[in-house]
């Protein structure tokens, strides 16, 4: 044929073989294309399937739930959160024992699912007892037992958060500062997850806007009051490294910075101050002043290694915290927002993971609250490992503003902390959100200060200052994790 | 009528509650590893099937194929009938049957030498797309087996076709032309559905005729390719296969495109064993997908949501989401015949039916599934290899390529292993036009191997005799040197 002009070898093959081996090589990499995506199919089932089937869309656990007994929650205390009763007619009662104290976090199963509840929907209805047992239970018309979720939760921890916070409005987090497992997460008011179906229509109406099926601690945004200042602090000493120390400012009450006023609260007079003290005293005027020399780019890009305007890599329901200040913003605008005012919103769970970071040397470890979940018979079936969010800000850093924390509560706000056998480290806060001057208190620490086995963020709405009503609850909280 | 019913009234029926239901619920259990098992035997069977010359051995794993083909129609056509006591499923099943046994006699005598892999995993594919029909309902196995029927007795006269029109190789502009004029002719009258403007409705028929110009597009360019791949010739080729592209493109038939696209350049690059036109292709081919996506939104949609259809999951995401819940829930062994939602999933019956088939029948069974397709194209490029004229290696070759590319486009776009493009799953997935043109494209490859069969049949004898007569030649000289000394 007309094509042996290129003269190789190959062409002087007989026509019948010419272009086999382009052939051939086309088939090879046909098949190597087949094997890449069959090996992608098993990767998919034995890594992602799992998790991609727990998802809210996915309608298929009514199935599921036809052949499986929905298993329990326990907290890592052995307490069980949610169990599923079967009546003698063979009808299921889902029931919380702890009625509202978990009920944000473990969620519910009725209108709509949520919590602990949504995110292991799947492996609660997921048999891995003995496969011949199940198998014989499939014959006899019987349902398998489904595995049993570990969370992370305190119950102790969790009661004594929900108690401590009596009929205020407000929301606890606690966190393991090495792991980010979450040991306490409340929200009030709470509602009765027994009872929801009949309550529901109050609920949802929600007359005395409760706002009673909010989970405050991840979803509730507030303004973070002086807690915000840790931020500001950092800024500080990462724009000052070897000057920091000499920092010095005389208070005289108030203060004011192109013409914009700034008052300390009470328009108390703290004298001379420190950085150190500045953050122990929670002065205003000192951090207003603190701020108008802080490089606003970079500040910004602090607060967003913090989370701030991100996604949380979480498996629950959030709402991200928001830092708007730029540039362009206000003098005005400038001063509240190192103060913890202006526009910067927060949410208990993001100030808990601040708090955790400074208590983890720097490292931000991703909150979680499924341990592990075990088959009926005590066997793990799948452990949930700490992650890492990386390291936020370095271990000499987290270990200075360590030793801030620890003389607010020494010689500070948070001095009704002192008294333990440890040393503890926090910041407390007031947030006002009106212009009525009431405001929110917030208290963010942690403890022991030397070796930390637990982070809080406090925060009870419309209170008033955040020594009279956070710092109790984070005392009795520790008195009750660590001892006295 | 569902399965809970249907045990009720079994056990009305016999009386006995335990028995009844013990064995009722065994049946469903079970069959499904049953049925895994089988298959995976099958599957298996298809490969070793390609080793040693052992022809009494390789009669034998046929017949076993087809005893496994005929076991899983069998148990899977029996859960169905318990699960919903449908006297429908037994007419079904014996109408499948003789399809079956139909199909597997008369083509064995009429496609004398052909691959009998290929002919059983034909059937075996669409056995399980009737079995799959007949599950999701809403009639569609009826249609199904009406164009599978009328299909493959028509298929029954190819290779007589094939063999009396030996001018084909001579069309190469004709096809060219009836190609873009009928792609041509949908891009003016078609009608638009699931987002691609690819059918034709006359009445209640609804025709995607780029499932058929697939086909001539193959014989237009191996005939051209065939006679020459001189640099000016190929030019000439590349502007008409562009425009039948060009006009899928416009239609949004992006699967379709993609399948042209690919099948033309592996031709190009086989007929002018040239890496360079392989490489300035995919090169192409590349540029030309980056365009798209930026000048198209529907391209833009489909690739979010293969990015990521979590976040996307109300709109573009949805199909994708689904298929993956179905897949993920079905686990390794599946739900059970009857015993998911494949209704739930999007297009289940056609572009998504892989999906359905994981969820009720397992990921092993889905497994299967591509190893068969495999083992498919493997044969049909073997027969390729074995063409001794050029036309019909390349025709070959193009039929194969066209094949295991849409396998690909539909099983990778369903798992989320490629952005999905709304192609069918030859044979399996519901569809007339797909199925008529699957199995002609089966049958061309079949008819060209039995022809070239033939002819080397001839050409052997003739070689025999010729080889005789120089034998002869040799030994006469050999006898006069002899006699002179």
């Amino acid at each position: 044929m007309e094509d042996s002009e290129d003269g190789d070898k190959e062409a002087q093959a007989p026509a019948s073989k010419r272009g086999n081996a382009q052939i051939i090589m086309v088939t090879y990499s046909v098949i190597i294309v087949f094997m890449c995506m069959a090996g992608y199919l098993i990767y998919f089932m034995v890594h992602d399937s799992s998790e991609v089937i727990n998802n809210p869309y996915n309608k298929r656990r009514n199935i599921l739930a036809e052949r499986v007994v929905r298993g329990s929650i326990y907290s890592s205390d052995g307490k069980v959160l949610a169990k599923t009763v079967t009546g003698d007619d063979g009808s299921e009662k889902r029931v919380y024992p702890y009625n509202d104290v978990f009920c944000h976090v473990a969620g519910r199963m009725s209108n709509s699912m949520t919590g602990i509840e949504m995110s292991q929907c799947y492996p609660l209805l997921t048999s891995h007892s003995n496969p011949l047992g199940q198998l014989v239970n499939t014959f006899k018309g019987e349902k398998n037992q489904g595995d049993n979720v570990y969370t992370t939760l305190n119950a102790e921890l969790q009661q004594a958060a929900y108690d401590a916070l009596g009929n205020y409005k407000g929301a606890v987090v606690a966190l393991e500062p090495s792991t980010g497992k979450v040991l306490a997460m409340v929200s009030k008011p709470g509602y009765n997850p027994n009872t929801v179906e009949e309550d529901w229509d109050r609920l949802v109406e929600d007359e005395e806007s409760q706002s009673a099926l909010v989970n405050r601690a991840t979803q509730g945004l507030y303004p973070p009051g002086s807690t915000f200042k840790v931020l500001t602090a950092i800024e500080y000493i990462l724009e000052n490294p070897s000057l920091y120390q000499n920092y010095s400012y005389k208070c005289e009450g108030s203060d004011s910075f192109e013409g914009n006023i700034i008052n300390c609260y009470n328009n108390e007079k703290h004298g001379e101050l420190n950085l150190s003290n500045s953050l122990a005293k929670s002065c205003n005027a000192s951090f207003a002043n603190i701020g108008m020399s802080l490089d606003i780019n970079s500040f910004s890009k602090l607060c967003g290694k913090f989370m701030f305007n991100k996604k949380l890599p979480v498996k629950f329901e959030y709402n991200r915290s928001k830092f708007l200040l730029n540039k362009k913003s206000s003098t005005a605008e400038l001063m509240q927002t190192v103060i913890g005012q202006g526009k910067t919103t927060i949410t208990p769970l993001q100030n808990a993971m601040i708090a955790a970071t400074i208590a983890n040397g720097g490292e931000m470890m991703v909150p979680y609250v499924t341990d592990h979940t075990e088959n009926e018979a005590g066997q793990v079936v799948k452990s949930y490992k700490p992650v890492s969010n990386g390291k936020i800000i370095s271990e000499e850093v987290a270990g200075i503003i360590g030793k801030f924390m620890q003389a607010v509560v020494e010689k500070g706000t948070g001095s009704s902390l002192n008294g333990f056998s440890y040393h503890v480290a926090g910041k407390t806060g007031s947030a006002e959100f009106n212009s009525e001057g009431t405001s929110h208190a917030w208290f963010i620490g942690y403890a022991p200060a030397k070796k930390p086995k637990i982070a809080v963020s406090i925060v009870v709405e419309g209170a008033g200052t955040g020594s009279q009503y956070a710092v109790p609850v984070a005392k009795e909280m520790f008195r009750r994790y660590l001892g006295n | 009528m569902n399965k809970k019913e249907a045990a009720e009234k079994l056990i009305n029926i016999f009386g006995d509650m335990n028995v009844i239901g013990v064995l009722h619920s065994i049946i469903v259990e079970v069959s499904k590893y049953i049925i895994i098992i089988l298959f995976a035997v099958y599957a298996w069977h298809c490969f070793t099937v390609f080793f040693g010359n052992n022809n009494e051995r390789k009669e034998k794993v046929y017949k076993r194929q087809r005893g496994i083909m005929y076991t899983i129609h069998f148990i899977c056509s029996l859960v169905l009938y318990l699960n919903s006591l449908d006297v429908k499923i037994i007419i079904y099943y014996f109408i499948q049957l003789v399809f079956l046994i139909f199909v597997g006699k008369s083509y064995s005598y009429i496609y004398k030498g052909m691959s009998k892999t290929v002919l059983n995993n034909m059937l075996m594919l669409m056995t399980t797309g009737f079995i799959m029909l007949e599950r999701l309902g809403h009639g569609y196995v009826t249609r199904q087996m009406a164009f599978a029927a009328a299909i493959c007795f028509a298929g029954l006269f190819i290779p007589y076709i094939i063999d009396k029109f030996t001018y084909f190789d001579k069309l190469g502009w004709v096809y060219a032309v009836i190609g873009i004029v009928l792609l041509a002719l949908v891009f003016v009258i078609g009608q638009e559905k699931y987002g691609a403007k690819n059918w034709i409705i006359i009445g209640s028929f609804a025709l995607q005729p780029s499932e058929f110009v697939k086909i001539i597009f193959v014989f237009f360019v191996a005939a051209l390719f065939a006679k020459s791949s001189k640099f000016i010739d190929i030019a000439k080729v590349s502007v008409l296969a562009a425009v039948h592209v060009l006009i899928l493109v416009a239609e949004k038939d992006l699967g379709a495109a993609l399948i042209f696209y690919i099948t033309y350049i592996v031709l190009l690059f086989v007929a002018s064993r040239k890496p360079v036109y392989l490489a300035a292709g995919l090169i192409a081919g590349c540029i030309a997908a980056v365009a798209a996506y930026n000048l198209f939104s529907h391209v833009q949609t489909r690739v979010i949501a293969w990015s990521d259809p979590w976040s996307y999951i109300d709109t573009a995401g949805y199909q994708v989401a689904h298929s993956l819940f179905a897949i993920g829930t079905g686990g390794w062994f599946g739900m059970g015949l009857g015993e998911g939602m494949p209704g739930v999933i999007p297009v289940a019956e056609s572009d998504f039916i892989f999906s359905a088939i994981c969820e009720e029948l397992g990921f092993f069974f889905g497994i299967c599934i591509i190893l068969v397709e495999i083992s498919c194209f493997i044969m049909f490029i073997n027969i390729s290899l074995k063409m001794s004229k050029r036309f019909y290696k390349l025709v070959a070759l193009g039929l194969s390529i066209e094949y295991i590319f849409q396998v690909f486009l539909t099983i990778g776009g369903v798992t989320k292993f490629i952005p999905s493009t709304g192609v069918t799953l030859p044979l399996v997935s519901y569809g007339g036009s797909s199925i008529i043109s699957t199995v002609i494209l089966f049958n061309i490859i079949q008819g060209l191997y039995v022809l070239n069969g033939d002819r080397e049949e001839q050409d052997g004898k003739k070689e025999a005799a010729r080889r005789k007569a120089q034998d002869y030649r040799q030994a006469e000289r050999t006898g006069r040197r002899r006699r002179v000394q």
